[in-house]
């Protein structure tokens, strides 16, 4: 019996988000009274490290080859390597490949599925999982009746944490067939953290009046090491790229702080942000909604209070 | 080009949320329901700009009881050709990934297309779940879809890149914002769509995997703290030394 980690390895290297499901399923481990076995495939220079949270095994496969994803070869490798270790439960990213094999991995494993999990599992009586409903409005507790279960992690629900040491992963090269899905071609956005791993995030709305005025809030960004984001008609009007726009209809996220600036605060928006930890809301309407669901307010023109914002967090930082 | 579009009901995100029987059932009572926005705006709408540029026909396929037909009419609304009610209060992904893979075999679909996700649960489960149940290829995400005879190019959306790549024959696709425009449904469509097919089906007896045990909603903020626009610094330091986020 084990608990298997399929661990991505996006460009050839292991971002936070693989720790943290790293973390996840040993802790899960412990508390099933077993160990955890992670499965990383083609390029990742960084393999070894999942050792140091707390993975007892790392299988990697074809550790020299870029193995563009495809759902069927993935399902392939990783519900082999679920039979061969004997698991009982698969741990996953609530990525977007994660996602998209999670389905066909229970199904081929004959398991229970929850996907998008915000906390480890209560396993005292029965699997109980949690995750976030309605928009954030709400949380809901699943059990997982079947004796094999796949779960998807979300971002920034466990923190990673080191209880070890890096482990020498088993290297296992296998014939790759020809996948049904051809990658061509990977754009790479540029900039630094993606939107969904980020911690802090800076994000503004209409508000801003136009795309030229952006600036103030790359500074800001940049002074704190955040990632930027946006609101819908921002993207819409192709103020700012597609990939930014957060909300119901866009990316969800849960920083550990998030900053509007100039946004409303509708609830369509408040969708995908509201599991943040920290909101702080920049609004020159003391009655715009999104002072609601902020931890911190700022009444005034944002042309006037996020550069003062910057300078002082620059301050702080040169502390 | 016979294409089958999956379609669910999610309440509206402006809805207030509460649950009933002891936390443990949502409370549905006064709530309006919608398509959800990834069916209705991207699937649908590609598939039927798809068979009006090669031909054939659009079905649309719905896993829950009768009163999920006021949906279903407004895809016909909008324009597809005809439509599937498999007759079950589905309970989780697994059923109604199974009940739409027993419609799809029974058929002839080049093609199936569902949202990314439900705007309610955010499971996107069920198209990975749909593809393996036909040993299908599964493409997800995707921004963008170009067919050209037996050979599908797709854009897929991933955390902070693109992913161009190629698809021969039949897949399933999950479809996110940028496939295609919204259409609102005119009045022509919406009579057209009281007289076109609409098959009940009953279910498969599949059982459900999972449950929902309990529902909670979340404390409220405590209220926000208001920092005077003057004193940045004290945000600054409120970030670090209170809430320990910076
Ligand atoms: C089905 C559906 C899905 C949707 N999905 C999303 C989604 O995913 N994400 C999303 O964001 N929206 C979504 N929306 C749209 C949403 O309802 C709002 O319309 C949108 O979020 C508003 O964007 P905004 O806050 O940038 O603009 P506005 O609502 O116009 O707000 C601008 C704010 O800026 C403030 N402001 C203006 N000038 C200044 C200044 N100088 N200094 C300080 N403050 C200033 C104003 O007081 C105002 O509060 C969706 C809508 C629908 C119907
Ligand atoms: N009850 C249902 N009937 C038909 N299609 C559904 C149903 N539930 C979900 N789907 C489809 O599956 C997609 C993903 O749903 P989910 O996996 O539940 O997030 C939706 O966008 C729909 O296209």
């Amino acid at each position: 019996m084990s608990v298997l980690a399929y661990i991505e390895s996006p460009g050839g290297h292991i971002k936070k988000i693989g720790f943290e499901v790293a973390t996840y399923a040993s802790k899960l481990a412990v508390s099933l009274n077993t160990t955890s076995v992670a499965i990383v495939i083609g390029k990742a220079e960084n393999a070894g490290s999942l050792g140091q949270y707390g993975i007892t095994k790392v299988i990697h496969i074809n550790p020299n080859d870029d193995v563009s994803f495809d759902s069927q070869l993935y399902t392939k490798i990783v519900s082999d390597l679920y039979k061969e270790h004997g698991a009982n439960t698969l741990v996953m990213a609530h990525s977007a490949n994660g996602k998209s094999f999670a389905g066909r991995l229970a199904i081929r494993l004959n398991a229970g599925c929850v996907s998008g999990v915000n906390a480890l599992p209560s396993v005292e009586n029965g699997f109980l999982v949690s995750k976030s409903v309605y928009s954030g409005k709400a949380t809901a507790t699943y059990n997982i009746s079947t004796p094999d279960r796949v779960i998807t992690v979300m971002g920034n629900s466990i923190q990673p944490e080191k209880i070890g040491n890096d482990v020498t992963p088993d290297l296992v090269n296998i014939d790759l067939g020809s996948p049904k899905v051809k990658v061509t071609e990977i754009k790479v956005e540029a900039g630094g953290v993606p939107l969904p791993e980020a911690e802090l995030v800076v994000s503004a709305g209409r508000g801003m009046k136009g795309p030229e005025n952006w600036g103030i809030v790359e500074d800001l960004a940049n002074a704190l090491g955040a990632a930027t984001a946006c609101s819908r008609p921002v993207a819409d009007a192709d103020w700012r790229p597609h990939h930014e726009h957060v909300g119901q209809t866009g990316v969800a996220i849960r920083p550990n702080l998030y900053i509007a600036i100039g946004i409303s605060g509708a609830i369509q928006h408040l969708a995908g942000v509201n599991n943040s930890k920290v909101i702080v809301v920049i609004n020159k309407d003391p009655e715009a909604p999104f002072f609601k669901a902020a931890d911190y307010g700022v009444v005034g023109d944002l042309f006037d209070v996020v550069p003062r914002l910057t300078e002082a967090i620059k301050k702080f930082k040169n502390q | 080009m016979n294409i089958l579009v999956c379609i669910s009901k999610t309440p509206d995100t402006t809805s207030k949320i509460s649950f009933k029987s002891d936390d443990t059932e949502y409370n549905s009572d006064g709530v309006t329901f919608i398509m959800n926005p990834y069916d209705e705006w991207y699937a649908l709408v590609r598939a039927l700009e798809i068979t009006e540029q090669m031909g054939g026909s659009v079905t649309v396929i719905n896993v829950g009881p009768a009163s999920n037909d006021i949906i279903i009419r407004k895809a016909l609304a909008i324009g597809a050709t005809d439509a599937v009610r498999v007759d079950i209060d589905a309970q989780d992904a697994f059923v109604v990934a199974n009940n739409i893979a027993a419609h799809a075999k029974s058929k002839n679909y080049d093609m199936i297309f569902l949202g990314k996700e439900t705007i309610d649960y955010n499971g996107s489960e069920v198209g990975a779940m749909v593809a393996e149940l036909l040993d299908w290829p599964y493409a997800s995400y995707v921004s963008q879809l170009d067919v050209n005879g037996n050979i599908s190019t797709i854009t897929r959306e991933l955390e902070g890149s693109e992913e161009v790549s190629q698809i021969e024959g039949s897949f399933v696709l999950s479809a996110a914002k940028g496939l295609a425009e919204q259409r609102i449904p005119n009045m022509k469509g919406i009579m057209m769509a009281k007289s076109k097919p609409l098959v009940v089906v009953p279910a498969s007896d599949t059982v459900a995997r999972v449950a929902v045990v309990k529902y909670a909603i979340p404390p409220a903020k405590s209220g926000v703290k208001l920092i005077d626009q003057d004193n940045m610094d004290e945000l600054v330091r409120a970030l670090h030394e209170d809430a320990k986020v910076i």
